[in-house]
């Protein structure tokens, strides 16, 4: 499979991207209203100012007269510790003030222009008013500038600027975390369904059907699609194998009768060995077509499973009833210990299930032992173990052996398909239980196979 | 232990500090110091020959008398460091620090005129823990510490006032001064303000916070009112009876002659109605050199600034009140309303009317 990157890394990465824009304009935007909103109150302060002086504007003996009253300085110290300057000039000469201070142009009568500029090497801001004064027969245009550095105002803003970066960052901080938790809670359906597919069993192909949101109803429609075309493909291949394993079956009874009567007729040892050979090859098929058709049957009874109430007790006995001939031709004893439990399943499939553990426990027994089968149950499930004395498992791991056609290591010279396991753990695993396989503990004893079952 | 090392610091120096008070004296020439004197380094500089003695130039309005212990101390702490303390008047030492005279240090009792030269550039900046711990109202921009509060008191000739009830406020002095212009006629004595920077300051202060300041100028102009550039010569013509009243001198000086003359001749007034309150500040002239002493210097006097107790230290500390201008009774803002009064078409104003009140004909 190739990965691309996660949808739930990407969203969130987005929004925390967007979030990051977002802060970040925000962040500017009161920086910039902090500078804006400082300057208008120095400015205010300068206009108070500038007017103040400009209200003691005066003619007396045809001469400009005026003061400059305490307030007008003292209201700039209140706002912030910055170094104050001063002009008056009327008809561009200087009444009082610093003279090198340039007023900015001024605009119309009463009107307070502002302007930014550098005096003595620190950034000032300036207010500046014109008044005309009559002096003598004439109007003289009289000129109060204030100014003052700016260094309160980017001292207010700076703060201002802090403070919103810090809240800046808290809030992409926060946008951050709801971003993660908006994917994570967006995805969640996604991911009930993956994980609501993957907890399957292996071949549980039926429609998912739980409610998705409508972007994710198509996928979950191609999915039942995909999976009901599996199943139909899948059924098709059983029944195939069905068929054929039963169309072998009976051409293969027919060989090996016609070959036991050749057996009987044959003059030379030679001859009879071959024919031997050949009843055993036989056999093998046989049982191969028989095992096939189980495993038909079950995977197809497996689709939909029965649940009805039985004692794992009776289908004990009674499988045990079936293959009592087989054991007694070759002097084992089959031997149930069993007390009733009551569990919920198929009986056909449980004792197919069954049937091939015993038949196992049979073929690998030698003459004249016992399998023993006991029933135990605890609180939730019934436990049916099988115990042979024959060989056992081996030392190599179990697990492979439950699979198709997987055979262990030491029965090379027992007929067998490799698909008796594999039937009883497919059974087991359709009623919600298990296989287990283990070497008996016991002296002398050989494997012991446990079906597992929850209780009804 | 620090009078033995003065004394053979003394002995080693000697010819150095010759020296440096004769390059003073030039100085004083064109500076019109009203006194000058060199402390020379308790001793001689460690770093070798190169660096030379460390001088730290000091231009004060504040009489070396009362200042020698605060150098006495600074030079126990610094025994390296030299001080050459210039004593000028406030308007003086303005006008040489404007015209770039090299001082480390400018020291003056007219907050006015100190804020100026910080307001317009002549001060540098200068911060340390001491200057932080300064409440906000006793410094301004790091450029301009004060150091002490010192009120403005109304001294007295206890003999004058001989079975007349003590006046509390403006308004009692004036009808005092008004009901019995026998015995204050020509005994009556203030600043001269268009001299005295902190006569002008006090002035343009009580101007701007009691409308009874102009007329007590008025009555005391009926008076013939002698005019004096200092507080010390006030206080003494107070205490030798030449003068009866003498209205707004420095209460700080007034206490420490009370200390030395038992005698009571003089009385110490404090005005109920209104009362200013100098700050004594110190600036940093960007014509400095020695600035690392000169912060030195600084650092001393704000921490003096801040001390609980009063001690021997013969000018008092800051207030622990900060300023209150609606009681009027806080130390005089420093902040740009002080350069109202500088400016000279509002001082022209100022002292013509002072003039019309106090010299009437």
């Amino acid at each position: 499979m190739i990965q691309s990157r996660s949808i739930g890394k990407r969203l969130t990465l987005l929004l925390a991207a967007v979030a990051a824009l977002l802060s970040v304009l925000s962040w500017a935007m009161v920086t910039a209203l902090a500078r804006e909103a400082s300057q208008r109150t120095q400015d205010n302060v300068l206009a108070a100012s500038a007017t103040t002086i400009a209200e003691t504007l005066r003619s007396e003996q045809g001469e400009v007269r005026l003061e400059l009253p305490y307030a007008a300085f003292a209201m700039l110290g209140a706002i912030s510790e910055d170094r104050v300057f001063y002009r008056v000039t009327a008809g561009g000469v200087t009444l009082t003030g610093y003279d090198e201070l340039t007023p900015p142009t001024p605009g119309s009568a009463g009107q307070v222009v502002f302007e930014t500029s550098v005096f003595r090497g620190a950034a000032i801001r300036m207010a500046s008013l014109g008044r005309a004064v009559l002096a003598g027969d004439e109007p003289v245009l009289v000129t109060v500038t204030v100014a003052q550095t700016r260094d309160g105002v980017s001292a207010v803003a700076d703060d201002l600027s802090s403070l919103a970066a810090m809240l800046s960052v808290a809030f992409f901080l926060l946008a951050a975390a709801l971003s993660a938790l908006v994917a994570y809670t967006s995805l969640k359906p996604l991911n009930e369904i993956a994980s609501a597919v993957s907890r399957r069993g292996p071949s549980d192909l039926r429609p998912v059907v739980r409610p998705a949101p409508t972007e994710l109803a198509p996928l979950l429609l191609a999915l039942n699609r995909l999976m009901d075309r599996l199943r139909q493909s899948i059924r098709r291949s059983e029944d195939f194998i069905a068929e054929a394993a039963h169309r072998i079956r009976t051409p293969l009874a027919t060989v090996r009768a016609q070959t036991e009567i050749a057996l009987r007729m044959a003059q030379t040892d030679t001859e009879r060995e071959h024919l031997r050979q050949i009843i055993r090859a036989v056999d093998e098929s046989s049982r191969s077509a028989g095992q096939l058709l189980d495993h038909a049957t079950v995977a197809y009874r497996i689709e939909d499973l029965a649940r009805d109430t039985l004692d794992l007790a009776t289908l004990a006995a009674r499988t045990v009833a079936a293959l009592e001939p087989t054991a007694s031709m070759r002097d084992i004893r089959l031997l149930l210990k069993a007390d009733t439990a009551w569990i919920a399943g198929d009986a056909v499939l449980l004792e197919n299930a069954l049937r091939n553990i015993l038949d196992n426990a049979i073929k690998y027994s030698p003459e004249d032992t016992s399998v023993t089968l006991q029933i135990t149950c605890d609180a939730t499930t019934a436990r049916l173990s099988v115990t042979d004395q024959g060989p056992g498992l081996g030392l190599a791991p179990f697990e492979p052996l439950t699979q198709r056609f997987q055979r262990g290591e030491n029965t090379a010279d027992i007929v067998g398909s490799g698909l008796g396991l594999t039937i009883a753990a497919e059974v087991l695993q359709a009623h919600g239980g298990r296989l287990e396989l283990s070497n008996a503990q016991l002296k002398g004893g050989g494997a012991c196979i446990t079906l597992v079952l929850p209780l009804a | 232990m620090y009078h033995l090392g003065f004394a053979s610091g003394l002995t080693l120096t000697l010819p150095l500090a010759l020296t440096l008070a004769l390059t003073g004296m030039a100085q004083a020439a064109e500076l019109e110091l009203e006194d000058h004197r060199v402390f020379p380094a308790l001793q001689a500089a460690t770093g070798g020959m190169d660096t030379g003695t460390r001088v730290l130039r000091v231009a004060s309005t504040t009489d070396l008398d009362v200042f020698e212990p605060y150098i006495a101390a600074f030079q126990a702490a610094r025994p390296e460091i030299a001080v050459d303390y210039s004593v000028l008047s406030s308007s003086n030492l303005h006008r040489a620090i404007r015209d770039g005279v090299a001082f480390d240090l400018a020291m003056s009792s007219a907050m006015d005129l100190q804020f100026q030269l910080a307001n317009d550039g002549f001060a540098q900046p200068f911060s340390s823990a001491a200057t932080e711990a300064l409440p906000d109202w006793a410094r301004w921009r790091d450029l301009i510490f004060a150091f002490t509060t010192e009120p403005a008191v109304v001294a007295i000739h206890s003999a004058s006032f001989e079975g007349l009830d003590l006046p509390a406020t403006r308004q009692e002095l004036i009808a005092v001064l008004r009901d019995h212009p026998e015995r204050f006629v020509g005994a009556v004595g203030t600043y001269d303000v268009r001299e005295s920077g902190l006569g002008y300051l006090f002035a343009t202060q009580e101007d701007r916070s009691t409308d009874a300041y102009w007329r007590l100028n008025e009555v005391m102009g009926r008076l013939g009112p002698q005019l004096y550039c200092c507080s010390l010569q006030m206080i003494e013509d107070v205490a030798e009876g030449r003068l009866a009243v003498a209205y707004n001198v420095l209460g700080s000086y007034a206490e420490d002659w009370l200390d030395e003359d038992q005698s009571g001749r003089m009385q110490i007034l404090t005005m109920q109605d209104f009362s200013n309150v100098m700050l004594r500040t110190v600036i940093i002239p960007t014509t400095a050199r020695q600035i690392e002493a000169a912060g030195a210097m600084v650092d001393m006097l704000a921490d003096l600034g801040m001390r609980e107790l009063q001690g021997d230290w013969a000018l008092p500390a800051l207030s622990h009140s900060g300023p209150r201008e609606d009681a009027g009774f806080g130390p005089i803002r420093l902040g740009p309303g002080l350069m109202a009064y500088l400016d000279p078409l509002n001082r022209r104003t100022f002292l013509t009317e002072w003039e019309n009140a106090m010299e009437q004909r």
